[in-house]
């Protein structure tokens, strides 16, 4: 009775480990990522492929709460990012939003049938102009600081007190 | 075990204590050094208590006509009219008074107030509505269950409600229907280390001048100083809820 | 006195039961259609606005939630105060309060921004807030109510109805000051802010509650072709009026201390003068209709054996109730905030020291009929699943 019991539960071990070989070799295989996307350049996301595929929601949700409570920005994971990489674009030069059909985010997400809610607030292409955020907008934020030091001329107590401020 | 007795082992008590503190500082000890090591870049830092973000208007300044630094905040923001005033949204208005004694006209800038002790923050149920470290007064929109307590709790009516399905929001500010929103102090450029919100650059940029940004823990920020060489005063200071927008001149 | 039988509601012939099922199950398939409408289109579609946040959904949700308290206190007086003509009804005065709080709630719910986000309401709590302590007294509202309705129905579980019934009470005293309490410490507007409101609720939750039950217990009566002896109503007949004469009592107090202050001579001044429809609310609504013409009804000896007159009065506190809950919220709303004490808005982009215009809109409408319906299909289904009703109310002299 109790060896029978064994075996199968063995034989249920082997089952489950097979199917989870198969399926994680599958999901390596090939990548999801959208032609003609930053991400399609790109060696790996900001961290490993089989990481962010399982644990991108727990990091972005995590991020969110340290960017809107904390304020902190321009960290590792932030969901602006993933929208500058992963959005494509279309014949005209055109940003397409991430939650199109058959886009990277909505692609996925239909798969597995779950609703990424992050767009019901979110933008789903990468902004153009002003107003920019993160690590891509480099040159947007030298023209942010331009901006105030030129004032500073004829306003010289903003800098002077911002600076000591930080 | 050969002890017979029934007085509690003391060595097995310090082994507990000693591993309990042992387990404590590993634990703890990487958080401090992390702490540490951040700084340099601002984006990194976040939200301080050594600051608190704070706003001056100058209701002498503020321009008959104007309206700049309530187009810059909507283009900041994103904010989109949709041709319906009521339900559209507003962080910043202009507002024209006059003393109902001595007729005097003034004009001034209403927004968040970013106060102290905001109200929003004791009535929203989910903690949605939130204060940060450097004193402003935010909404989380990922627990913002849209009950509007808030708006009925504040005395600026400085938040709106978002009444319709949204598209193309700036980066700058991610908003979407069913949630409460409102001035933000623009975080987002404080947060990467600015000195000044798109309010008051649109003010300053049209030679008014009636806005100044700054930090009121710092008594060197011209905001300070503003706020220690000339009169000014909060609205609603009978609330008592020390707002980090001061006004003078009205 | 003789044996009390509780049975099901059965109505004669299931056709009498079922339409009478199939006429609240469609009301609440229209207000599901709108409360899906607003939320799908967002709240332009409402009459609510960024002045007047709060509306119909809201009259609708406080005024169920306020009556759902009340409509406990039928049970109370059987357990707690022991009344023997009340401990009969104490079941179904515990299914109709069940029933009232859960269609308040659910127009409530239906109403957020968010209603999607109900398991954030649920899981992030500010205690500071009372609407954080409104959901945790509701819910707890319902456990101990439901075990006090077991314990009145179960031989086995009575030996607790007492301390449940003791229970129950203070629970629902707790649950009516939180509710007014969501008002009164609005220091932002003139019209709530003001700690009167709590006891008020409560004397508002007797009055409106009461008369739902009266109203509720003749119809499943009638539906239910059972005897319903006049004794029993005229008991509760009575309790309505002192109910009604307390809430036009808390009322006088209320308006009395703010016009004592100077600072909010402005928003009584628009709620009893010159608000427009609001005043005409308060006066024909409130007063004339809530109170004056009940009383009448209630105490004049023309009426005494008039089995109408209760139910008029009964509707006319209802109806009297739903203005009153209206001009506090709407109307405190659409009188302007003052924001700049001693100054006159020019001009402003925002309706700033203007009073603010509110239209309820149909879907509104629609939505808050839809949780009377909702309230009383529960209580529908649950005297058919329980043995809720006594099988006949005949005056204890007539029967034995």
């Amino acid at each position: 009775m109790r060896s029978s019991f064994n075996s199968i539960r063995r034989f249920t071990y082997l089952l489950a480990g097979a199917a989870f070989a198969v399926t994680s070799l599958q999901a390596t295989g090939d990548t999801a990522v959208i032609k003609g996307s930053k991400a399609a350049s790109m060696e790996s996301c900001v961290a490993e492929t089989s990481d962010m595929r399982r644990n991108h929601m727990d990091y972005l949700k995590h991020q969110r709460v340290e960017t809107v409570r904390g304020g902190i920005r321009g960290a590792k994971f932030s969901l602006v990012d993933c929208v500058e990489c992963h959005a494509s674009k279309d014949n005209d030069g055109n940003a397409v939003p991430v939650t199109d059909e058959g886009q990277f985010c909505q692609a996925c997400h239909d798969y597995v049938a779950v609703s990424p809610a992050c767009f019901q607030c979110h933008r789903t292409t990468p902004m153009q102009g002003s107003g920019s955020l993160g690590a891509v907008d480099l040159e947007q934020m030298k023209f942010q600081h331009l901006n105030a030091s030129s004032l500073k001329e004829w306003h010289p107590v903003i800098h002077a007190g911002s600076e000591s401020a930080r | 075990m050969s002890v017979k007795n029934d007085q509690p082992d003391m060595n097995r008590r310090k082994f507990v204590g000693a591993t309990v503190a042992a387990a404590g500082a590993v634990v703890v000890a990487p958080g401090v050094l992390l702490h540490t090591v951040a700084g340099a870049d601002p984006e990194s830092q976040g939200a301080s208590a050594k600051h608190r973000w704070g706003m001056l208007i100058d209701a002498n300044k503020c321009a008959e006509g104007c309206s700049a630094c309530v187009d810059a905040c909507n283009s900041e923001h994103g904010l989109t009219s949709h041709g319906r005033p009521e339900t559209d949204a507003q962080w910043i208005r202009t507002v024209k008074l006059k003393d109902l004694n001595t007729g005097h006209i003034n004009r001034l800038v209403m927004m968040c107030q970013h106060c102290e002790h905001p109200p929003c923050v004791d009535v929203c149920p989910t903690g949605a509505s939130f204060k940060r470290a450097d004193g402003i007064v935010l909404v989380d929109r990922h627990t913002c269950i849209g009950c509007r307590y808030c708006m009925m709790a504040c005395p600026y009516k400085a938040r709106s409600f978002v009444h319709e399905d949204l598209k193309d929001q700036s980066v700058n500010a991610p908003r979407g229907k069913g949630c409460v929103e409102g001035c933000t102090m623009c975080v987002h450029r404080i947060d990467r280390g600015e000195t000044m919100t798109a309010c008051q650059e649109a003010c300053h940029k049209d030679g008014h001048g009636a806005i100044v940004f700054g930090d009121l823990k710092d008594p060197d920020s011209e905001i300070s100083q503003a706020l220690k060489s000339q009169n000014s005063r909060q609205i609603r200071a009978d609330l008592k809820l020390n707002t980090g927008v001061r006004y003078s001149n009205l | 006195m003789s044996k009390m039988y509780y049975r099901e509601l059965y109505c004669g012939t299931p056709v009498r039961y079922w339409a009478g099922m199939a006429l609240l199950g469609t009301i609440v398939a229209v207000a599901l259609g709108a409360a899906f409408y607003m939320e799908h289109n967002g709240h332009w579609v409402t009459g609510m606005t960024n002045q007047v946040v709060w509306g119909l959904p809201h009259v609708f949700a406080i005024y169920l939630i306020v009556a759902a308290s009340g409509a406990l206190n039928v049970a109370s007086i059987g357990s707690v105060f022991g009344g023997p003509m009340y401990k009969p009804l104490g079941r179904f005065s515990s299914l109709l309060a069940i029933g009232l709080l859960a269609g308040g709630l659910v127009v409530l719910l239906l109403d957020l921004g968010r209603p999607d986000r109900l398991i954030i309401a649920m899981t992030y709590y500010n205690f500071k807030s009372i609407f954080a302590w409104n959901i945790i007294l509701y819910s707890g509202f319902f456990a101990i109510v439901g075990i006090y309705l077991w314990t009145m129905m179960d031989r086995k579980a009575n030996r607790y109805y007492r301390t449940l019934g003791f229970a129950a009470f203070f629970w629902r005293l707790a649950l009516t000051t939180g509710t007014g309490s969501i008002f009164g410490f609005l220091v932002a507007r003139e019209a709530y802010d003001a700690a009167i409101m709590a006891p008020m609720f409560i004397i508002m939750s007797f009055s409106y509650g009461l008369a739902f039950f009266i109203i509720t217990l003749i119809a499943a009566y009638i539906w239910g072709n059972r005897e319903l002896g006049d004794l029993r109503l005229a008991r509760l007949k009575n309790l309505l009026g002192v109910f009604v004469g307390a809430v036009l009592y808390f009322a006088l107090a209320y308006h009395l201390t703010n016009l004592y202050v100077t600072q909010h001579h402005g928003i009584e001044s628009f709620i009893l003068l010159n608000g427009g429809v609001y005043t005409a609310m308060f006066w024909i609504g409130q007063i004339l209709i809530g109170g004056i013409i009940p009383l009448f009804l209630i105490y004049s000896p023309a009426f005494d054996k008039a089995r109408w007159a209760v139910v008029a009065a009964s509707v006319m506190v209802l109806i009297g109730g739903f203005f009153q809950i209206y001009v506090i919220v709407i109307g405190g709303q659409a009188f302007p905030m003052s924001i700049f004490p001693g100054k006159e808005v020019l001009e402003s982009s925002f309706y700033d020291g203007t009073v603010n215009a509110y239209a309820p809109s149909l879907p509104e409408m629609l939505l808050g009929i839809g949780g009377i319906a909702i309230a009383m299909t529960m209580v529908a289904v649950g005297a058919r699943m329980f043995k809720v009703f006594p099988e006949s109310l005949e005056d204890p002299g007539e029967s034995a």
